[in-house]
């Protein structure tokens, strides 16, 4: 057990979280191991996109540590937590509104040169920069609508960007809330496929979906969350057929 | 030749340019500055002690004075920025007015009765400042840290979950468009040749923010743009005598409703780069 734990990539552990009086979450433990795509699921409400908010260091854990390889990033400001190695998604896509998709994947890079560099422009300064711009770019197909406004494509390329925009910063973790959302099956079957070759890169995924058969035929493993507590976990095929889970989430949305 | 009128309006127009460059800068990054003309009454003051009293070049004393502002835009950047919007607007309101307030009372330099004894600056030197601080921050605008701006523009926590960090990025712009207001202050102070502390309220911070909104808020060139409309436009209107400025808001309110953006911006480049490009 110990072992295992050193070894995970982030380890989130008896996480709790309160607004005033209100319980959201509370110790809530979640393991994610290096190249898994683990989910969390659970009914509306059950404290999901907290948790994530949690994790990013957009609220504040009113209960418990969050490590990122070994290292606690709980009280940390997201600009750090981000360049620590954790990228996300929203579920309310957020993207630039004044931004091109290729201004996005470029503005979200980790600034590794020097100061007098970012200063320059970025045509002259930055080959790399650009270079894992068209990378990331080729990588989600998004060459066609490179120099459009991103706010202005439609909803299923919207995600995409989001997600290359997260990608392009080169993290250890990704998190996506609700990658799928409102998406048809053909989409999610390609976003299926972008994630399983993501994590074959060597990146590790931690999402939360609602639509079951995505999340049972994507992730290694399952977390399942109801009002704010964790009630099971296992592997996908564990958690199917897991009473308390049937009950809890299944039973009263299928 | 041109006349001592059209020279007297182009040094106008050039000062004009870098107080509306100091909060197209700020604005940048989302934020709202209206107490620019402080910065330009520091930069003023401080250029003018220091070329008349201290005797330094007024080369040096421009950028020395520059270097103050933008430390004194630090300072006040840190809690101001804390302020978001019409908040952020009040406050730095009220910066202006303590400025402009303290060069009153401020005796060692004349107070109310205002300073002089500055070697007049030509036109040629003015503009040589004006297109210089232009063409950086149209170079700057093709840089990773303008997008960055431009990330905490549009999306504040957005940009700090992909790792900016929001902060820095709005005070090191409030403080770098407080340097550039000191250096249209100190040209000021130079070209008039006197300076009192009501050269440098609120009716100043207004001038540069309209020069900016008029001529477009997204692309630097914006800010060359309004600032001549600004400056030209009332003279052109001179035939309408008393209602000149009447007529002046008349055709500021037409311009907002048909072209919300200013008369410059992003798309409309782009579409000028395209039709060279094919």
């Amino acid at each position: 057990m110990n072992a295992a734990q050193s070894e995970a990539l982030l380890s989130l552990r008896g996480i709790g979280k309160t607004f005033g009086g209100v319980r959201a979450l509370s110790d809530v433990s979640i393991d994610v191991f290096p190249r898994q795509i683990v989910g969390v699921i659970g009914p509306n409400g059950a404290g999901k996109t907290s948790l994530f908010n949690v994790i990013t260091g957009a609220y504040r854990a009113s209960a418990g540590e969050v490590v990122l390889d070994g290292r606690a990033v709980t009280q940390e400001p997201s600009h750090r937590i981000a360049r620590a190695g954790i990228s996300r998604t929203f579920q309310n896509i957020r993207l630039f509104a004044g931004m091109t998709v290729w201004e996005h994947l470029i503005v979200a890079q980790p600034h590794r040169e020097s100061q007098l560099r970012r200063l320059l422009p970025i045509r002259w300064a930055d080959p790399q920069t650009l270079r894992r711009a068209q990378e990331v770019l080729e990588f989600f197909e998004l060459e066609d609508v490179k120099n459009r406004l991103a706010r202005s494509l439609p909803y299923g390329i919207q995600r995409k960007v989001e997600m290359a925009r997260a990608v392009t910063a080169r993290p250890k973790l990704l998190l996506l809330d609700e990658p799928v959302a409102g998406m048809n099956h053909e989409e999610a079957d390609a976003i299926r496929r972008l994630l399983f070759r993501l994590r074959d890169s060597g990146l590790s995924i931690l999402l939360i979906e609602h639509d079951m058969s995505f999340v049972m035929t994507l992730c290694d493993y399952l977390y399942v969350l109801d009002f704010g507590i964790m009630i099971a976990k296992g592997r996908s095929e564990e958690v199917r057929t897991n009473p308390v889970v049937l009950d809890a989430y299944l039973g009263r949305s299928a | 030749m041109i006349s001592v009128y059209y020279a007297g309006l182009l040094a106008d127009v050039g000062i004009l340019l870098l107080g509306a460059l100091s909060v197209y800068i700020i604005l940048a990054t989302g934020q709202l500055s209206l107490g620019n003309a402080g910065f330009m009454g520091i930069g003023a003051y401080l250029t003018s002690y220091l070329t008349v009293v201290v005797g330094v070049p007024i080369t040096l004393a421009l950028i020395l004075a520059a270097a103050a502002s933008g430390i004194v835009g630090t300072v006040v950047g840190f809690p101001a920025l804390r302020l978001k919007g019409i908040y952020l607007a009040i406050a730095t309101l009220g910066f202006g007015e303590m400025v402009r307030s303290f060069f009153l009372n401020f005796d060692t330099m004349g107070g109310s009765g205002g300073f002089h004894g500055m070697k007049h600056i030509s036109v040629g030197y003015i503009w040589a400042w004006a297109a210089g601080i232009l063409i950086l921050v149209v170079l700057l605008e093709r840089s990773r840290v303008w997008l960055e701006m431009r990330a905490v523009h549009d999306d504040e926590t957005a940009a700090g979950l992909v790792g900016l960090n929001p902060t820095t990025i709005k005070v090191g712009a409030f403080s770098f468009g407080a340097a550039v207001a000191a250096i249209s202050g100190g040209l000021f102070a130079h070209h008039h040749v006197y300076i009192e502390p009501g050269n440098f309220g609120f009716e100043r911070s207004i001038d540069f923010v309209l020069a900016v909104i008029l001529g477009g808020s997204t692309v630097g060139p914006g800010a060359l743009v309004g600032s001549f409309l600004l400056v030209l436009l009332p003279e052109y209107l001179r035939f309408l005598a008393d209602w000149r400025l009447a007529a002046f808001g008349v055709l500021l309110i037409g311009m907002l409703l048909v072209r919300r953006q200013g008369i410059l911006d992003r798309s409309l480049f782009n579409a000028l780069a395209f039709r060279r490009a094919s």
